[in-house]
């Protein structure tokens, strides 16, 4: 690993140009969508949002036209998805569609998936879950139990998947299953990812309720589901490999440090025009934090551009990401004289409310700070 | 361009800048050998146009021997001479070939041909030949003066914690060589956006040395029967030394990226704090890491680290970029807060107004 592998890297122009447009769509839809909302982030569900989105050809982008994309560059789509999540618009529904399981379907999957299930996906109308972990398998993903078999030309599942976000809302869940003995297959083999209907008979889906009270994960179970043979995507027992390619997708995006935005658009409006010395100081630090951050995810953005997989590079943009979020409550709640209040309070006290108590989640989704920094040993060879 | 800039200074600085010479430099000798091969290579005037002998290298170009000078932790004002001599081109001057160095901390004034005044923490000031800097005249304008060292009535010797010469330039009716106004495209804070913008990149060049330098230690010194980098309490050190390395080198990247238009100076302010901040949590990982050897004077770490420690002060402290960075932010309002982010034209950022 080097890091002058992570170099600086402009939008391009004609990705810019997108700005403007998207920013004005976001003015007019979201015009009374009120802080305490925007604070949601990527967690806010609005199907009729996104099927608006699907519309205005801002879903799959970077899809091959034949199957609804624009074919547009990675860099068209960063412009798109961060002034969604800085506006705080409703993106929960197909967010996880858009950023990792479109593009595995389009590089893992057959001619006649791609088909079946892409063109949907850039409507904004079909929804996908990720069901990787599991009661006895979070860092260690290695140790799923849930198991696929073939059985009469398709496939059986058994098991449970949890903490699965909008599973109770999703059309289809791209699972990682067991289609092969551990001992047999050594650790990172005999595993397979499997694209789920989750209307299928067998399967139950109950909401989790988190700290806060809201209902985004769910547990999911399979109990002898009957799938038939194109359920698998990609090859038998490469099950480890695809979701490894997958993560870094969902590790470098914008969306590992814009969580908290809300609460600096609402901090800075607390303050007013006139900050004292330690506000300024601490929306400035917080500024070039941000900055350097989207600098970096572009770096990123760069290289999975151009095929590569850079696994080290994205775990140091979740990683500082995660704590540039976590940080974003802690240090406005100390700010402007204002004390979080679920219900009442001004706009900022709501914000602050929200977000400190989602907060903790976000250094775990996606891979936990002790998971990511292994990641960025091993790049530096120490594992 | 860039690539054989970086294959050429990285070369010239790993044979030349030992530790025996940064010895030496921190007992008060110049390098001779140094900056005259640095010379023999072009760098000094490595921005400036061919006709006055340079090779017309943009910022992006000359970002690549500006962060090697901080790997190497050269000692000379070779950056300083970089951004002197684009300045004093900018200002439809002409680009100096002996040393020179820059002064952002100024109270000149300028009247007829002649200055007063103090130049404060002057890098290299009493090795250099002469000083850019900028000086008010009696209408009050903003005038690119170019200061004969020799011309000062007193130089007092400062240094930092790495033994930089950092000095104290007294001029009493100086004669100058050479003046312009500053060209309107640029602001009065031009000279300490340029340092540290600069030092930002050589920052980046330390902290990325000092990433190389510590995991191959932790690779090596054994205890309790395994390397110590098998720890995963080690480990997860070096990431966060690498992801502060990654930061640092990205944010000054993107700085030099927009500065041929001029010093853009919002971006600057996000490099010098990133990079200043990322400085001290990374001399202390690199400490940490290395027990008690890294303490010493014989091991080489602290040339990096007593480095870091300065250079994140100078030109402007992470402290004092973000109080500015967060007054302009806060002037822009919420709304203005995320158009400003993602567009350079909305982010005209000024220290000192002209
Ligand atoms: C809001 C939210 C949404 C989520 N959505 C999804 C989803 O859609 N799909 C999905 O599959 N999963 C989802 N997850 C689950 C997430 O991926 C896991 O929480 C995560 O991988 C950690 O697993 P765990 O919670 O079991 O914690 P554990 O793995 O039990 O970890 C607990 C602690 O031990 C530490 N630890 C574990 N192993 C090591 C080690 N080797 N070295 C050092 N420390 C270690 C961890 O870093 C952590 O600090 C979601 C989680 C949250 C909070």
């Amino acid at each position: 690993m080097s890091i002058s592998e992570f170099s600086y890297s402009a939008i391009p122009a004609d990705a810019e140009q997108l700005r403007a447009a998207v920013r004005a769509f976001l003015q007019d839809v979201l015009h009374d969508y009120p802080a305490e909302k925007r604070a949601y982030s990527w967690m806010g569900f609005d199907a009729e949002f996104s099927r608006l989105l699907g519309k205005k050809g801002w879903l799959g982008m970077a899809l091959p036209k034949q199957y609804g994309g624009a074919e547009a560059s990675p860099f068209s789509r960063y412009v798109i998805i961060e002034e969604l999540l800085a506006a705080g618009a409703p993106v929960s529904a197909h967010w996880i569609a858009d950023r990792q399981s479109a593009p595995l379907i389009l590089r893992f999957g057959t001619e006649a998936q791609r088909e079946k299930y892409l063109p949907s996906i850039c409507r904004g109308e079909s929804y996908f879950c990720i069901g990787m972990s599991e009661p006895n398998s979070g860092s260690d993903l290695a140790s799923i139990r849930s198991t696929a078999k073939r059985a009469n030309g398709g496939w059986v599942l058994d098991g449970q998947k949890v903490w699965t976000t909008n599973a109770q809302h999703s059309h289809y869940m791209i699972a990682l299953m067991r289609t092969g003995d551990k001992e047999t297959s050594g650790r990172h083999g005999g595993m397979s990812q499997f694209i789920i209907d989750l209307q299928t008979p067998g399967i139950t889906i109950r909401p989790i309720a988190d700290l806060a009270g809201g209902e985004h994960f769910n547990e999911v179970f399979f109990d002898s589901v009957q799938l038939g043979e194109d359920a698998l995507i990609g090859e038998e027992g490469r099950g480890w490999d695809q979701v490894t390619a997958e993560l870094a997708f969902e590790r470098s995006g914008p969306e590992r440090f814009l969580s908290s935005i809300a609460v600096i658009h609402t901090a800075i409006a607390a303050i007013g025009p006139h900050p004292d010395a330690f506000q300024a100081r601490e929306i400035g630090k917080i500024t070039a934090r941000l900055l350097t951050l989207r600098n970096m995810s572009l770096g990123v953005t760069k290289q999975l551009s151009e095929g590569k997989n850079p696994a080290w590079a994205a775990s140091c943009v979740k990683d500082l990401g995660n704590v540039l979020e976590q940080e974003l409550p802690e240090i406005l709640q100390g700010v402007v004289d204002e004390q979080p209040q679920v219900v009442g309070g001004s706009a900022h006290a709501k914000v602050l409310a929200y977000l400190t108590q989602m907060a903790p989640s976000f250094s775990l989704r996606g891979g936990t700070r002790e998971i990511l920094r292994g990641i960025i040993a091993r790049g530096l060879g120490l594992r | 361009m860039r690539e054989l800039f970086e294959s050429t200074i990285e070369r010239v600085l790993s044979d030349l800048c030992t530790s025996d010479l940064l010895r030496e430099a921190e007992s008060g000798e110049w390098p001779v050998a140094l900056w005259r091969t640095l010379e023999d290579n072009g760098f000094p005037l490595a921005g400036a146009p061919e006709m006055v002998g340079g090779a017309d290298a943009c910022w992006s170009d000359l970002f690549v021997i500006i962060r090697a000078l901080g790997r190497f932790v050269a000692p000379v004002p070779l950056a300083e001479m970089i951004v002197g001599n684009w300045l004093l081109e900018q200002s439809g001057l002409n680009a100096r070939s002996d040393i020179l160095s820059i002064a952002s901390e100024s109270n000149l004034t300028l009247v007829g041909a002649r200055v007063s005044g103090e130049l404060r923490q002057v890098p290299w000031g009493r090795f250099a030949d002469s000083v850019v800097t900028l000086a008010n005249d009696e209408a009050g304008q903003l005038n690119v003066v170019l200061l004969d060292v020799a011309t000062a009535e007193r130089v007092r010797q400062g240094t930092n914690i790495a033994s930089e010469a950092r000095d104290q330039l007294s001029f009493s009716s100086a004669a100058i060589v050479m003046s312009a106004l500053l060209p309107a495209h640029l602001d009065g804070d031009v000279l300490l956006a340029a340092g540290a913008m600069v030092r930002s990149a050589q920052i980046s060049g330390a902290i990325n040395e000092l990433l190389v330098m510590t995991a191959s230690y932790a690779g090596e010194r054994k205890q309790f029967g395994k390397p110590i980098a098998a720890f995963q309490a080690i480990q997860q050190q070096l990431a966060v030394l690498a992801e502060q390395a990654a930061a640092a080198s990205v944010a000054a990247e993107a700085a030099f990226a927009g500065a041929d238009q001029g010093i853009p100076t919002f971006s600057v302010a996000a490099a010098k704090i990133s990079a200043s901040d990322a400085a001290s949590q990374a001399a202390a990982i690199g400490h940490s890491v290395h027990g008690a050897i890294g303490f010493t004077q014989e091991y080489a770490l602290h040339n990096l680290t007593r480095r870091l420690w300065s250079w994140r002060s100078e030109f402007g402290s992470s402290t004092f970029w973000s109080k500015a960075l967060g007054k302009h932010v806060c002037a822009a309002g919420a709304e203005g807060f995320w158009p400003m982010l993602t567009n350079p034209e909305l982010q005209n950022l000024s220290i000192t107004q002209k």
